[in-house]
């Protein structure tokens, strides 16, 4: 009971600490997924006064993933009263030319500006519409989504630090009995820490291990699946593999690094 | 005969900077039993940390085992501290390991193999009177039966010297008896230089030893 008290604490902190980080990696997925969506129905579109062809456009932006130019046929048959076909041939040529633009990503308001800019220094082009307003408020609300979820995962990275540091001052005083007695009879700093370091990797695998567990079975929850489906994108809950190694890292390096912290502290009573 | 400590003109003090010993000078033979007793506070507890390290001088040369404290690396330190039993008044047990394990520590610190160490602690145990308690940990015994434990934690690798402050400073007297038994046996039979601080010298003990005694920072001998 007293041996799992003492892993306790760490597990916990560490798992709070692994948790926020997951959290934060899954919503930044989401969120890029979510653009990747966006980008699929947004467009640029562009009026020039005279026919262009696509290497020109292309050249203009490198942003610009796919052009298609669109038919004046819609503006011609709302200005067809009867005109004959000789007339609407003319004005089909007369009528300046209409272009719809992709883009390789969801472009950032700067980006933006930047497309339009580089559009409009070809002469032809006498119009860029971006849909700027729109697209503002929407990337304006996905920076604000994230900025809050980072706000949120740092808040849990102090509190949970703070909770690690009090921890580390039990350990160094529950330890420094047994370090200065080791000491007395020669065991050099290694063999004198080395119970310190053991406990301290074994909690991070334990957390580690529970970590796993748990995004296992987040990432194949129906409910959760369903909830990125109703928003249209499809998310990487947890990667088995990398997202492993991650936490399986971060676990071992803050907890490595608080058990040298007590060992460095550590000064030998007199 | 060979000398296992020499100390000239040392001087000691903590870090409030008041001189505990002066430019004081002692030596001791090996295999010699000896006992240093002195007032409270007089500096004899301080002298004893002086050998084994806890303490080094401010001035002066000591030398134990052939080796020269003042200035030493802590890894010099530790090969020296694997050559000495230490006894404290408050036994100094690792509350949370078991007394086997307590014993252990020495023969584990200098790499004995773990049949040896095993056959060794079973000794021990059986020399200090205390098989019948293998299993337990330090605060389930009584006070004078953890002193026992950290005498065979002194003896267990077979140390140069043992040093031991106020042995028996806490204990009746039938359990003092018992470890005076212990360091004179491991005077007498071992070849062991041991080293007392204490109060009050035991009117039993059989074995001959020197005497010093401390008093306004410096150590004389009694006759």
């Amino acid at each position: 009971m007293k041996s799992i008290k003492n892993h306790l604490s760490l597990v916990i902190a560490l798992l709070s600490i692994l948790f926020s980080m997951q959290i934060f990696i899954i919503v930044d997925r989401s969120l890029d997924a979510y653009k990747q969506n966006l980008v699929t129905s947004y467009s640029v579109i562009i009026v020039s006064q005279k026919r262009l062809s696509k290497d020109d456009i292309f050249a203009a932006n490198k942003m610009i993933s796919d052009i298609k130019e669109l038919t004046p046929d819609n503006v011609v048959n709302r200005l067809n009263t009867g005109m004959d076909k000789k007339n609407i041939d003319f004005l089909k040529l007369t009528l300046p030319k209409f272009y719809k633009l992709s883009l390789e990503h969801y472009p950032s308001p700067k980006e933006i500006e930047s497309l339009t800019k580089d559009l409009l220094s070809n002469s032809s082009i006498k119009k860029v519409e971006n849909f700027s307003h729109t697209h503002d408020i929407t990337y304006k609300l996905l920076l604000l989504f994230k900025a809050v979820v980072s706000v949120f995962a740092i808040s849990i990275l102090i509190v949970t630090s703070l909770l690690i540091f009090k921890e580390l001052k039990i350990w160094q005083l529950k330890h420094a009995e047994r370090m200065n007695i080791m000491g007395l009879f020669g065991a050099p700093v290694w063999l004198r820490s080395a119970v310190l370091f053991r406990l301290s990797i074994v909690d991070a695998l334990i957390a580690s291990a529970i970590a796993f567990g748990l995004f296992e079975y987040l990432s194949s929850n129906a409910l959760i699946l369903e909830q990125f489906s109703n928003i249209g994108i499809s998310v990487m809950i947890f990667d088995p593999l990398n997202d492993f190694i991650l936490l399986l890292g971060v676990s071992l390096v803050l907890s490595i690094l608080l058990a040298s912290f007590i060992v460095l502290g550590h000064k030998e009573e007199v | 005969m060979d000398k296992v400590i020499i100390a000239k003109e040392i001087s000691l003090s903590y870090s409030n900077n008041e001189t505990i010993i002066n430019k004081a000078n002692i030596s001791i033979n090996a295999g010699s039993f000896v006992f240093i007793t002195g007032a409270s506070g007089s500096g004899k507890s301080t002298l004893l940390k002086s050998f084994y390290g806890a303490l080094k001088p401010n001035q002066g040369s000591l030398m134990v085992g052939g080796v020269e404290l003042k200035g030493i690396s802590t890894k010099k330190l530790n090969f020296l501290r694997r050559h000495i039993g230490i006894v404290f008044q408050d036994y100094k047990l690792v509350k949370e390991w078991t007394i086997e394990k307590n014993i252990m520590l020495p023969l584990i610190i200098n790499g004995y193999d773990k049949g040896v160490t095993k056959v060794q602690v079973e000794t021990l145990l059986k020399h200090v009177r205390l098989k019948h308690q293998f299993g337990k940990y330090p605060l389930e015994l009584s006070g004078g039966e953890q002193q026992r434990v950290a005498m065979a934690r002194a003896l267990a690798h077979n140390p140069i010297m043992i040093l031991a402050d106020e042995p028996t400073g806490n204990l009746d007297d039938y359990s003092s008896q018992l470890i005076w038994n212990l360091l004179e046996g491991a005077n007498t039979q071992l070849n062991t230089t041991v080293i007392v601080v204490t109060h009050h010298i035991p009117e039993s003990l059989k074995v001959d030893y020197k005497h010093f005694h401390i008093e306004y920072g410096s150590i004389n001998e009694v006759n």
